[in-house]
């Protein structure tokens, strides 16, 4: 079996449809127990009960950045191997990442206002994931002002191509530059520098949980998507007869 | 009891904010599939 048997809408549909109650499923347990479990974690002893915004801030902003790379991914499969599923499912993709985008640069401003000071600094990775996000507004509008969905799988596929990069920069801004406000990577496997084991877990089971809560929504959008493509299909045949 | 001693709004505003932009693009997503999928069964049925 190869994978590019998913690039058929038919076997697409079937095998989303089989996965998507576990996924669903996956997302809800994992995202509410890291949540619920973050909340109640002991208050830290320089950042008192801030800390527990790290577990919306750090899959958020892991989840933008990756969901990213999935679009570019996706984009280049479409414009290698012009297959209508990828494009679909990197335009799905598109405004689930400009959520995660935004929780980041929210809870972020939300946390360092107490914790640096001020609510926003022209940092290095603060600065390349705000651009990241005006990216997402801008491939999400390309879609929606090209009216050849061919046509605006291209031109959203090149622009997702110019994006990749600052969705990298805002990875690895913090080691490029080595200055700005943001501190480096929260799960460090440094010495000295590893997250106490009471944060490091329920961390882990929020990423898990957003990872999934990503899948699930990207299988429904792409679903809707192909939907919308085969409505689009069946009105013009109709209006050709 | 949960402890949030000074910081409570910072983390309520935080969790607020974030379910909120959560909850809204799940319920976008059900939403806009539920109809694609109505609109085409719709049309099918009509032959």
């Amino acid at each position: 079996m190869s994978i590019w048997e998913y690039a058929n809408p038919v076997k697409f549909m079937r095998t989303s449809g089989a996965v998507l109650p576990w996924a669903v499923a996956g997302a809800a347990i994992c995202t509410v127990a890291g949540l619920v479990w973050g909340f109640l974690t002991p208050l830290d002893y320089k950042q008192g009960a801030t800390v527990k915004i790290i577990f919306l801030h750090v899959p958020a902003a892991l989840m933008a950045i990756n969901i990213w790379l999935m679009m570019l991914v996706t984009s280049l499969i479409w414009l290698i191997r012009r297959h209508h599923v990828s494009a679909l499912a990197a335009k799905a993709a598109a405004p689930v990442g400009a959520v995660m985008t935004l929780i980041a640069l929210i809870t972020g401003a939300i946390w360092g206002q107490p914790m640096w000071g001020t609510w926003w600094e022209w940092d290095p990775r603060l600065t390349s994931f705000l651009i990241l996000f005006l990216f997402y507004l801008g491939y999400m509008a390309l879609w929606e002002a090209v009216e050849n969905p061919d046509s605006a799988a291209d031109l959203t596929s090149v622009l997702c191509l110019v994006g990749s990069v600052f969705a990298l920069l805002s990875r690895y801004a913090v080691n490029f530059w080595n200055q700005g406000l943001h501190q480096g990577a929260s799960l460090s496997l440094a010495p000295g520098e590893r997250m106490a084991a009471v944060y490091r877990y329920p961390l882990y089971l929020t990423m898990a949980g957003f990872f999934l809560l990503f899948v699930a929504l990207l299988l429904i959008r792409t679903r809707t998507e192909i939907r919308r493509r085969r409505l689009a299909a069946l009105l013009a045949r109709e209006m050709r007869k | 009891m949960i402890e949030l001693g000074k910081y409570a709004g910072t983390v309520a505003a935080a969790y607020g904010a974030s379910v909120l932009l959560l909850a809204g693009v799940i319920l976008q997503t059900i939403r806009a599939n539920a109809r694609a999928r109505r609109e085409l069964e719709e049309h099918e049925n009509r032959g």
